[in-house]
């Protein structure tokens, strides 16, 4: 009852939960441990990220290990001047544009037939675009197979830039390009996409 | 067709449906296990690459130096001259004060 009253005695100070900076200076000394907060904390939207460049559930789940394992690697490079997280997820970006390039092979070169629900989506579209909703599921999945036919720096700018509406500075940061080569990639991104969908109309309507 | 207006219909219907934040169960510990399985940092290999990359300068350095030397000592023995003379000039008053002190 009188412990109630008493100050924190010297054994239990620091027993609190850890800030995210002394969980980050553990784990730059090598104490593995002190990174499974982190992980917990940020392994959903790392999750997220890859999601947006693999298709795969189990590319999706070596890219975000791969994450976290060269944010592990390199934390000394974490200089702390941006949170925790803007760094964590410029290593995702990368890592994911690593991936992208490393599959480029595996690139679809030749559209597959357009599924039903996504051709009937394009006659809705054709007929009265209003009328095609951007809800609609096979919308999702059109883009999702343009997009993977783009080259990887087109679908990198185009996700973040269009997609997730970054700004051009914020990509530069993010990628480690400069703002005028994030300009010039968007610049051809939007060319290749449109290329992307004219073959697509061609393909279906001549 | 449209097609500006399909891409940007399309590129609204990825906004509409961004990607899920779900992870798989205890995804963390397949991670940690990673990391414990990473092999310790060795200092001296920390220490090689670096090292190896001065060596390599340092003998491109040496090698440069030495081929200029050659080359300029093979061509111009005005050079040998040169230093001969610059050292009876230096010593010359030391030389006269020996020869008068005999």
């Amino acid at each position: 009852m009188f412990r109630l009253f008493l100050p924190e005695p010297w054994w239990q100070i620091g027993t609190m939960e850890p800030t995210e900076a002394e969980l980050i200076s553990a784990a730059r000394n090598g104490d593995s441990a002190s990174f499974e907060p982190l992980i917990k904390k940020y392994q959903g939207r790392v999750f997220a990220t890859a999601r947006r460049y693999a298709r795969r559930e189990s590319e999706v789940e070596d890219i975000v290990q791969e994450v976290f394992i060269k944010a592990f690697q390199k934390l000394d490079g974490f200089r702390g001047e941006a949170p925790f997280e803007h760094w964590l997820m410029r290593v995702a970006v990368r890592t994911c544009y690593d991936f992208l390039r490393s599959h480029q092979r595996n690139r679809e070169t030749a559209f597959t037939e357009l599924s039903e629900p996504e051709s009937d989506w394009l006659d809705r579209f054709v007929v009265e675009p209003d009328n095609a909703s951007e809800d609609a599921e096979a919308a999702r999945q059109l883009i999702e197979k343009v997009l993977s036919r783009l080259s990887p720096p087109a679908r990198l700018v185009i996700t973040l830039l269009e997609i997730e509406e970054k700004s051009v500075r914020e990509i530069a940061e993010m990628t480690g390009w400069s703002v005028p080569l994030v300009k010039v990639r968007a610049f051809r991104a939007r060319a290749e996409m449109r290329k992307i969908l004219s073959q697509i109309s061609k393909d279906k309507y001549l | 067709m449209n097609i500006h207006e399909l891409h940007a219909k399309l590129i609204a219907a990825a906004r509409k449906h961004p990607p899920g934040e779900q992870v798989p169960y205890a995804f963390e510990k397949r991670i940690l296990s990673h990391l414990a399985a990473l092999p310790a940092p060795n200092p001296w290999a920390l220490w090689g690459r670096p090292l190896w990359r001065a060596a390599i300068s340092c003998v491109a350095i040496t090698v440069l130096c030495g081929l200029w030397a050659a080359a300029t000592h093979s061509s111009t023995d005005e050079a040998g001259n040169f230093s001969q003379d610059f050292e009876a000039a230096v010593f010359a008053p030391m030389s006269e004060h020996i020869e008068d002190a005999w």
